[in-house]
């Protein structure tokens, strides 16, 4: 098993360079060029949702971002320290009139890149999301 | 890279040219002003030609709904043209192939509109 922990800015630059970082880790893992770029992608949200909406770019507050790499597979927990999201809040960005809105779609591609989501309240302040992605087993 | 657009005139169509990134920050907004200068300088034919457009995320996808409804608000019809494999999956997982025409040939997609 391999950790690597980093507290981030909440900036937009940060996210690139920790995206990097854990797709370095994936790569180590032997994901293949489009689950590289699913978990990229549900990482990349998942960071600007912190920065933004959890931290709102407060250049006090950091970005807690934590990789766990197994054999198989690949545990990624990002903390902020805003006032806390309820993903149950999200209007369905595939009901009806939602499907026109500018926005609200990052948790829903988070979930369908990933294999498990799960949103908890972080201690003492903050949201915490632990996403992880599993190589694919041969049949 | 972040976003590169560049528009040509074919016909009444206007055919937006995207390379590069639609992602929050710089690329997602260069795109909305982009659009939102050709919708207000009359072009209200929009197709968006997508096919070098190698990273786009649920910022980027805001922005071609926003184009999409704000150019139908002002009498104006977008259309996509070119999707490349990662953002026609990302069209389906948002539904948003349900909104958008979409096409694969240039030719025929200038002719839609008419």
């Amino acid at each position: 098993m391999h950790t690597q922990e980093q507290v981030l800015e909440s900036d937009l630059g940060s996210v690139d360079s920790a995206e990097e970082a854990v797709l370095k880790e994936a790569g180590y893992l032997g994901f293949d060029e489009d689950d590289l770029h699913r978990i990229g992608m549900a990482l990349r949200e998942c960071l600007v949702n912190a920065v933004v909406h959890g931290n709102r770019y407060n250049r006090r507050k950091k970005v807690y971002l934590k990789v766990v790499r197994t054999p198989d597979c690949l545990s990624i927990t990002i903390g902020d320290e805003g006032d806390g999201f309820d993903p149950g809040a999200v209007p369905d960005p595939l009901e009806g009139d939602n499907l026109l809105r500018g926005s609200g779609r990052g948790v829903m591609l988070m979930q369908a890149f990933m294999d498990e989501f799960q949103v908890s309240q972080r201690s003492p302040q903050g949201t915490e999301v632990r996403m992880v992605k599993c190589k694919a087993r041969a049949e | 890279m972040s976003v590169k657009l560049t528009s040509r005139q074919v016909g009444d169509v206007t055919v937006v040219d995207a390379a590069g990134r639609i992602t929050l920050g710089e690329g997602a907004s260069s795109f909305r002003d982009t659009i939102r200068d050709l919708a207000a300088s009359g072009h209200k034919k929009l197709l968006l030609n997508l096919a070098e457009i190698s990273y786009i995320d649920s910022s980027g996808i805001g922005e071609l709904v926003s184009a999409f409804t704000s150019v139908a608000n002002q009498g104006g019809v977008v259309k996509l043209l070119n999707l490349t494999k990662r953002v026609q999956d990302l069209l389906q997982i948002t539904k948003l192939y349900t909104v958008f025409e979409v096409h694969n040939d240039e030719a025929k997609a200038v002719q839609s509109f008419q």
